[in-house]
């Protein structure tokens, strides 16, 4: 699905990122696990094409296509999504419209006619149950006075209209309740199929152990130290991240 | 250009005009320039009654002692008055087209272009009284090019409900009581400088009367366009609201490329009796000129509601992208006790654009209520100054007021300005003011494309949601239009 080869980038001169690598092929769920600061969002932001980046070395082959020529609605049409950490709201923009929107610029990109109005409304009531959200909340404004969890509950229903063969969540477990920590991983599950990959950026393992991974990497400093299977996280949660510090220099040396 | 001086002059020597009649001039356009003889051209051209062409004489003096006004937050080289030619007419429409084969294919064309929904094709041809399909849309044209009206529809349908709705030619032709009666009631001559002048100098626009009790069978609307080169636009447009009636006025405009300024300078009245509800909306998209602001036209407009009655109300909605220089406020004085005024406004600046927009409020009656929301966009080098007055009486007892103005910037070298007057005289009035000033931010644009939307459908997106409490108030047809020419006027404003 997706091949990152030493991959720099960098923030005002800054490194953030000092040379993934990072392969992760269809049908596979990776986790990527690390302490604040490693770099976990940057890597998530530049693979949706987030601009503030200056990306200095490497590439990303996307379905045999260099991922960083690519605009970040391009990449979003060629199937990339990004689950935010902080979703955005846009006042007065219902989130079906938007919705909407996002699914015929696919189409377009794509050469198809736009999506017949009473289809959407079907596929946004059967997925929006999924969910637990109601099309009430779907008609307000872009997370619109949404709370914390709403927003994330709200990303996910967008991941599943918009049915991407990539989808990398940023985040998308933090800061939620037990109950809407079983709507997002139930989402994830929902969705993964052997057309699709999924990255999952997260700090706990309580996600992973509802949505368990095919691979976790540990990323500290810009680099991925360590790669290991589901138990990894266990060894993770009973070391803390106080081990990488050798791991790094290894990796170095 | 001889040929038209030598007009005004034969003219003038003949004293034609004293008839009131004239039927014999070949010139559809008067010289540049600006007098008493050019006032009297005008209006022997349109063979008004005598008493019209004094009334625009008189407003003429009163201009003439007029300065221009300064206060604007608006930059622009002076306009020479002399160098304006005031009257034009459109050569197909000498005699007024009795079906569509004798409008002019050009001014169809025209019309097609800027999109208008051309079930007109048919409404033109229902001048000749035909059967009207009926379907979804309900809305009456009185279309007017350059300075005169050359198709008025729905005649009959309007007609058999009473509800005049006619050229302000025709309205001072055929129903001189009510125009004596109302016209410069509300907007006097002696109101301000370019409502002066187009009292002296109008050439045309539309009159509605609506009788008491009646609600108006349909939405109305005109199309205004600016055609020939050097012409001035000076529309004037009148609204009668009898008691108990309702009516809902749309009025949209654009303009064709041209190189040098065009002045607009049109006067809109209305008035609402008791219990009488008007509703006007505009999509102004005027010429704005190129990049350089070369060319645009300079939009000067005067547009007052009188809530005249009991009970009435009066809501202007606007949605104002065109112009080079914008300087408009549509504004309500609540005479009657319980009366309602509303203000929904979306401007948008970008090139070199300016506008100077905003309302008045006049609260006269007890119990009168008022609601302002204005919502400003400026891109580019665009330059956008809200300025409103609230202004409560002492005899305005539990007046109430809500404004809300809202700016939204698109890059970092436009510019939005607030001018709020608040002047209250009533201890028991209740005012509230909320003002905002925002950025797209490159979240909400990152988020967007994200979702796959291009730079400019996440601009237009974005927008539009900023703009959705305005345009939720326009007419449903009228308010897709403006999303569209929202989405245009907005194009390549980012990067």
């Amino acid at each position: 699905m997706i091949s990152i080869k030493n991959l720099h980038a960098e923030v005002e001169g800054k490194p953030i990122l000092r040379g993934i690598d990072l392969e992760i092929p269809d049908g596979e769920v990776h986790a990527i696990m690390g302490p604040n600061g490693s770099g976990k969002s940057t890597l998530a932001s530049i693979l949706a094409g987030r601009e503030e980046y200056e990306i200095t070395e490497g590439s990303v082959i996307y379905k045999d296509k260099e991922l960083l020529e690519l605009g970040a609605d391009e990449r979003a049409c060629e199937g990339v999504f990004l689950g935010f950490q902080y979703p955005v709201e846009i006042p007065g923009v219902s989130n079906l419209y938007l919705l909407r929107a996002a699914l015929n610029a696919r189409r377009k990109y794509r050469g198809e006619p736009e999506i017949d109005a009473v289809d959407f409304m079907q596929m946004a009531q059967e997925k929006i149950a999924h969910v637990g959200m109601s099309m009430e909340m779907a008609k307000r404004g872009v997370n619109e006075d949404f709370s914390g969890g709403e927003k994330k509950r709200n990303e996910i229903f967008q991941m599943l209209m918009l049915e991407p063969s990539l989808a990398v969540l940023d985040e998308t477990d933090s800061g939620l309740d037990i109950d809407a920590l079983k709507v997002v991983s139930d989402g994830i599950n929902r969705l993964r199929s052997p057309e699709r990959s999924v990255v999952l950026v997260t700090h706990y393992k309580r996600l992973l152990e509802h949505c368990v991974p095919d691979r976790i990497h540990v990323l500290y400093q810009g680099r991925i130290v360590r790669s290991g299977g589901p138990e990894l996280a266990d060894t993770l949660e009973a070391e803390g991240y106080a081990n990488l510090e050798t791991d790094e220099a290894a990796t170095a040396s | 250009m001889a040929a038209h001086e030598e007009d005004v002059e034969t003219l003038v020597a003949e004293r034609e005009y004293e008839a009131g009649f004239v039927t014999d001039l070949e010139s559809d356009t008067v010289a540049p320039g600006l007098n008493e003889d050019v006032i009297r051209f005008i209006s022997a051209k349109k063979s008004e009654p005598d008493w019209m062409l004094e009334w625009r004489l008189e407003a003429f003096r009163q201009w003439q002692q007029m300065p221009m006004p300064k206060w604007p937050h608006l930059h622009y080289a002076p306009i020479d008055f002399q160098k304006i030619s005031y009257y034009s007419a459109p050569k197909s429409a000498k005699d007024k087209p009795k079906s569509l084969d004798e409008v002019d294919p050009k001014l169809l064309e025209t019309y097609e272009k800027l999109g208008i929904p051309l079930r007109e094709q048919e409404m033109l041809a229902g001048v000749e009284g035909a059967e009207y399909p009926s379907t979804s849309s309900n809305v009456a044209v009185d279309a007017v090019f350059d300075s005169v009206s050359v198709a008025t529809t729905f005649k009959q349908k309007l007609a058999d409900a009473g509800v005049i709705f006619c050229s302000i030619s025709e309205a001072i032709q055929e129903y001189p009581e009510l125009i004596r009666k109302h016209l410069g009631t509300v907007v006097p001559r002696g109101d301000n400088f370019f409502a002066g002048l187009n009292a002296a100098v109008f050439t045309d626009g539309s009159f509605v009367y609506i009788p008491e009790g009646v609600t108006c069978p349909m939405e109305l609307s005109t199309y205004f366009r600016i055609n020939a080169e050097n012409t001035g636009q000076f529309e004037r447009t009148l609204i009668v609201a009898e008691k108990g009636s309702h009516v809902s006025y749309l009025e949209g405009c654009t303009a064709p490329q041209r190189d040098e300024n065009q002045l607009h300078a049109a006067v809109v009245e209305l008035v609402a009796e008791d219990d009488a509800e008007i509703k006007y909306s505009t999509v102004q998209n005027w010429y704005p000129g190129d990049e350089n602001g070369r060319g645009g036209i300079y939009n000067f407009v005067t547009k007052r509601g009188d809530c005249r009655g009991d009970r009435s109300k009066i809501s202007w909605t606007q949605v104002e992208t065109g112009s080079a220089i914008t300087w408009k406020y549509p504004s309500c004085v609540l005479n009657g006790d319980d009366s309602v005024g509303e203000f929904y406004s979306v401007a948008v600046t970008r090139g070199m654009q300016q506008a100077d927009t905003g309302t008045k409020m006049i609260h006269v009656g007890k119990n009168t209520k008022s609601t302002i929301i204005a919502k400003g966009i400026s891109a580019a080098r665009g330059e956008q100054s809200y300025r409103g007055l609230v202004k409560i009486l002492p005899s305005a007892v539990n007046a109430r007021n809500f404004t809300q103005c809202d700016s939204l910037l698109i890059g970092d070298k436009c510019g939005a300005h607030t001018f709020p007057y608040v002047e209250s005289k009533n201890s028991t009035a209740k005012l509230e003011h909320e003002a905002t000033t925002s950025k797209i931010g490159e979240d909400q644009m990152f988020y967007c494309q994200q979702r796959g939307l291009s730079e400019e459908d996440a601009v237009s997106l974005i927008v539009n949601g900023f703009c959705k409490d305005v345009f939720k108030e326009l007419p449903m047809e009228f308010a897709v239009e403006a999303q569209k020419l929202l989405n245009v006027t907005l194009e390549n404003a980012v990067g």
